[in-house]
């Protein structure tokens, strides 16, 4: 069941995302993708405000990998700079990728069959300056559930 | 009475490790500021003694040079393990797999030799990477510490007591350079091809958004900057246009450095320091380095930074911050993990 959002806004794409970690559970995996700048970051922002995380969300790309602590583990990934297959199998990432947290992933799509195959995959496009079009995709039946509340609810 | 190196000398050999990223490298410093070696292993020649390509970005691969970097760091220093005073490691902040192999690896020689352990916090070996070359500088200093994974203004009243004035909500300094530079196909490392290019360029050429000048606290975002170049581009490349890459470069380049001046000069004065300590990779920014000074010189204000090699992560500043806690009688135990998320 995919389906489009359309945010207007950062502070749109961030109250969507807070709308959508209110439906959360521990083990769901969204995967981002879309060009620099198109608001994967700003996403998930509103995800961490949504789980009541108190830090704030900055870029990972460097680190990698960012932890934060709210109603569920987040844990914010970026693999921007990883190019290579053996470079993501070097990462060791398994715990991460397949604990007890929430995973968001930027740039997931790039090592998508390394990734958990229930996930709901956000791909953000330019429509404008400041407008974004968001096309939901989902992969299990965890993930279609999670779509079709969050489609309800939003 | 608290250690301070700029009245007390203390004597000693310390091996210092870094692994907080990217980066395998290992150094020995002796006293606090003479860098015996300083050795970071994507400058080394690795492909013949490993066999193969080694990928930049991977705990697996500070698993494999880890020894061989500090092997050549106490040979390069001609110092054999009898000599040394201490062992120094990066705990946080960083990758906490990357983290976790300097740490296994200091551990360990602490064990085996019984030296004593210090744990150091990667953000105060950029500060004091400073101090390797500017051996009269005394605080209180204001610190700009701008790097690929990092961007903050810190205020540090005396030796190892740090206030964090403000830091980015998005992207670090160093990622918004790289991100840039790659988009516009300029290749990598981003910051020092962005900074050559700039150098030909008219930075009032176009106009990019200065986000968070006038809010009056010490934030950064860096995020909406790099959205306005690539909206600009887009636009122009739709339109037909030929895009002016030095214009560019030097439009988004001014678009960072005018933030980050107006905001260090901001809390310089807020704080009355004389001294501004410029760290981190972005430190070699030829234009930021520039116009600190030239805005700071008439408010008797003096900006030191480190020299190119010790700008970038490197194990030298791990020593010199090493040699600092060791004298504070702050030791690591062996029991003790990383800390990804450490802050200053």
């Amino acid at each position: 069941m995919d389906f489009v959002l359309t945010s207007d806004s950062p502070e749109s794409t961030r109250r969507l995302a807070a709308c959508l970690a209110s439906l959360l559970d521990a083990g769901d995996t969204i995967v981002l993708t879309g060009d620099l700048g198109a608001g994967k970051t700003c996403f998930t922002q509103g995800l961490a405000d949504g789980l009541g995380c108190p830090t704030q969300v900055t870029s990972p790309t460097f680190v990698i990998l960012h932890e934060l602590e709210g109603r569920l583990r987040l844990y914010h990934l970026d693999l921007y700079r990883i190019e290579t297959a053996r470079e993501f199998a070097d990462l060791g990432l398994e715990e991460t990728l397949f604990g007890d947290g929430v995973c968001v992933i930027e740039w997931g799509d790039k090592f998508a069959e390394e990734l958990p195959e229930d996930r709901l995959a956000l791909d953000f496009h330019f429509d404008g300056d400041t407008s974004r079009r968001i096309r939901v995709s989902t992969f299990g039946e965890r993930s279609s559930l999670l779509a079709a509340k969050w489609r309800g609810a939003c | 009475m608290m250690f301070d190196p700029t009245v007390e000398v203390k004597k000693d050999t310390i091996l210092a490790i870094e692994t907080s990223c990217d980066e395998t490298a290992a150094a020995v410093v002796r006293d606090g500021w003479q860098v015996l070696s300083n050795v970071v292993a994507s400058q080394v020649d690795l492909h013949a003694r490993f066999g193969g390509v080694v990928p930049e970005i991977a705990s697996r691969n500070h698993l494999e040079t880890v020894n061989a970097v500090m092997a050549q760091a106490l040979n390069e220093a001609g110092v054999a393990l009898p000599d040394l005073t201490a062992v120094a490691v990066t705990i946080g902040p960083g990758l906490v797999g990357a983290l976790h192999i300097g740490l296994v690896a200091a551990k360990a020689l602490a064990f085996a030799t019984g030296l004593p352990l210090v744990g150091v916090n990667h953000l105060e070996g950029h500060i004091f990477a400073n101090l390797l070359q500017h051996r009269d500088a005394t605080p209180p200093f204001v610190c700009l510490v701008v790097s690929g994974g990092h961007t903050s203004l810190v205020h540090m009243p005396e030796f190892g007591s740090y206030e964090l004035m403000g830091s980015t909500l998005d992207d670090a300094a160093g990622e918004a350079f790289d991100k840039i530079a790659k988009f516009l196909g300029l290749g990598y490392p981003g910051g020092p091809m962005i900074d050559k290019l700039a150098a030909d360029g008219d930075p009032s050429a176009i106009e990019f958004p200065r986000a968070m000048m006038h809010t009056k606290d010490f934030d950064f975002s860096l995020s909406g900057l790099k959205t306005a170049v690539i909206n600009h581009v887009r636009k122009e490349r739709e339109a037909g246009r030929e895009i002016d890459l030095a214009d560019l470069a030097a439009g988004f380049q001014a678009a960072v450095v005018d933030v980050q001046v107006h905001k260090t000069v901001e809390a310089a004065e807020l704080k009355r320091v004389d001294t501004v300590l410029l760290a981190g990779g972005v430190a070699c920014n030829t234009s930021l380095r520039e116009r600190l000074r030239a805005e700071l010189i008439n408010r008797n204000v003096r900006v030191l930074y480190p020299s190119p090699a010790m700008c970038t992560d490197n194990a030298a500043m791990i020593g010199a911050a090493g040699h600092f806690r060791l004298w504070r009688g702050e030791f690591l135990q062996l029991d003790a993990d990383a800390l990804p998320n450490l802050q200053l």
